[in-house]
């Protein structure tokens, strides 16, 4: 592995930024989501099954900055959903390479539900596939897949993962 | 015609009023499930299990699912579909746990009995013992222990399945109108596969139909929608049926996002709405005439959904009472540009277990089943454009769901 990925300052700036990804979401800001991306990034939620087989269909999907500007507005005004947290558990965060400033990354993650009746349920569980790179010294996401093992959404998945 | 059914605990009785009540009851009860999986699922109906290019290759097969009851979608080495049932004939394992592969038979891994993909029994281990001790008795026939058979019909490359051999022939099943609406989609261009996605719907699978079959609701429900013309009771639609009434297509036009007359009582209508990367929403006229939507139900098992450019196979697969799978197969065609596809993959963002407009749905059907699962002895009320269960030119109507009641009280013999 080379110096830089083993480099501690670096490790802990990528690990902050997933820090900082989950606590976003997970007390509901959901307008500093986008804020965590560059302009043109890709995002999106997609079945491992559909990502292992080359298929691209993804039940989220967001190509640029202003698309997860819309997804947020969209559960801010139009989307009709039973109140619930949600709470990301990210973890087995590795830098797997840099290439000319971008790094990739891979995490596992848990998103936990909790809806007002029930017990807390596992949403969805997968592994983050990510590339990130630095905007005025901060990193952002340029892409961030989210690839799910969990194939059948129990009801309905209304915030990111 | 009001029978009681007698396999249950309680006997129910439909509401001596008709199809425009609907008793909570068949929502819930054990006895009514059991009885659909037998009469509606696996009696006379055309059951939709995949579509053809999925299996794409001699040897490809998928998982797919009639009613609750587990099969398999396989593509022989002749390159006919065939579609068996995942259950060994010897002691009932399910031997196909793969979602999707590529085989040339099918082994049991308990006692490796051993199938072709048409699902003869072809191999039999130790059929005849070890040293002339055991093994299967002398009358033992491979050839009547095969794997049950569903009878097979190609659309185009939708694929339909059925447990009983004597259902009549498919295009006879659909009827003239829905069968057109279905060949407008599967119109014989060879179909590209975008992806699947899954979601397990806590409501009866019942209640997925009647949102379907209810134009009504997506205009006041569905603000994303009306707000950007893509369902709109302004705009010319219809709701239409075979002549049985046991399948429907809601019909409907794009309008403008403009507010008017129509749109007054939808005061959830924002036309202000308006989207940072309207990329999202870029549909290209695909079709002839002027339609931009046409959902269809089709008995028992199948939604196909034609909104803008987004086409998919919503299959419905029950489990149990108060749960159903919906699993959705993506697709467009295999002559479609790259910039087609991305239309297709972004318009996605709307339906599946993630969608803008769909998690409304999803939602809302388990706040039904939330509710009436208390309340078996109370009726739904059905009477948004009459009592009738005739074609409508509008969409302020709930008659496609009365039609659907009319025949699955036939069949259910309630």
């Amino acid at each position: 592995m080379s110096k830089l990925l083993l480099d501690p300052i670096l490790r802990f700036e990528v690990e902050d930024l997933y820090s900082e990804y989950a606590d976003v979401l997970d007390t509901e800001q959901f307008e500093r989501w986008p804020e965590l991306f560059t302009e043109d990034a890709f995002y999106d939620v997609i079945p491992r099954e559909n990502y292992e087989r080359d298929m691209p269909l993804a039940i989220m999907r967001c190509e640029s900055r202003a698309m997860m500007q819309d997804r947020v507005r969209a559960i801010r005004e139009t989307l009709m959903f039973e109140p619930r947290y949600i709470r990301h558990l990210i973890s087995s965060i590795r830098i797997t390479s840099e290439d000319d400033g971008t790094l990739s990354v891979t995490a596992n993650y848990a998103v936990l539900e909790t809806l007002t009746d029930e017990m807390t349920k596992i949403l969805n569980a997968g592994r983050y596939v990510d590339r990130l790179v630095r905007e005025n010294e901060e990193f952002r996401f340029k892409e961030k897949r989210c690839v799910y093992d969990s194939s059948v959404v129990p009801n309905s998945l209304v915030y990111p993962v | 015609m009001t029978a009681p059914a007698t396999d249950n605990m309680l006997e129910r009785r439909w509401p001596e009023a008709g199809i425009h009540q609907v008793p909570y009851w068949i929502y819930t009860d054990p006895g009514i499930y059991q009885r659909e999986m037998e009469r509606i699922f696996c009696g006379k109906s055309w059951n939709y299990v995949a579509l053809g290019a999925e299996v794409p290759n001699p040897g490809d097969y998928k998982r797919s699912w009639v009613g609750d009851r587990p099969v398999v979608v396989t593509r022989d080495q002749d390159g006919e579909i065939n579609v068996v049932v995942n259950r060994c004939a010897h002691r009932g394992v399910q031997f196909c746990k793969q979602n999707y592969g590529n085989t040339k038979e099918f082994i049991c891994p308990y006692h490796q009995w051993t199938y072709d993909l048409k699902g003869n029994l072809i191999g039999v281990p130790l059929r005849r013992g070890i040293k002339k001790k055991g093994g299967m008795p002398d009358d033992f026939r491979r050839e009547e222990h095969g794997l049950d058979i569903l009878k097979v019909h190609n659309h185009n490359g939708a694929i339909f399945a059925t447990f009983d051999h004597n259902t009549e022939p498919y295009k006879d099943f659909l009827g003239e109108t829905i069968y057109g609406y279905m060949d407008r989609v599967f119109d014989g261009r060879e179909l590209k596969i975008l992806g699947n996605s899954r979601q397990l719907i806590p409501s009866n699978w019942k209640l997925m139909f009647e949102n379907l079959k209810d134009p009504y609701h997506a205009t006041l429900l569905h603000v994303f929608l009306i707000s950007f013309g893509l369902f709109r009771g302004d705009m010319k639609s219809a709701s239409v049926m075979d002549e049985s009434g046991r399948h429907a297509a809601l019909v409907n036009r794009r309008g403008e996002q403009r507010a008017n007359q129509g749109t007054a009582e939808m005061t959830r209508m924002n036309e202000n709405y308006s989207l940072s990367d309207p990329r999202l929403l870029q549909p290209e006229k695909e079709y002839d005439g002027d339609v931009t939507v046409v959902m269809q139900t089709l008995w028992p098992n199948l939604i196909m959904q034609q909104q803008s450019n987004s086409l998919a196979m919503r299959h419905i697969i029950p489990r149990g009472p108060e749960n159903f799978e919906l699993a959705w197969t993506f697709f467009g065609y295999a002559d479609d540009d790259e910039e087609m596809d991305r239309r297709r993959l972004r318009q996605a963002n709307l339906m599946g277990p993630a969608g803008l407009v769909s998690i409304d749905d999803s939602e809302v059907l388990k706040m039904s089943q939330d509710s009436i699962a208390f309340y078996p002895e109370e009726d739904g009320l059905y009477e948004m454009g009459g009592r009738g269960t005739e074609d409508h030119d509008h969409i302020v109507t709930e008659t496609a769901i009365r039609a659907f009641y009319k025949v699955y009280r036939e069949v259910m013999r309630l």
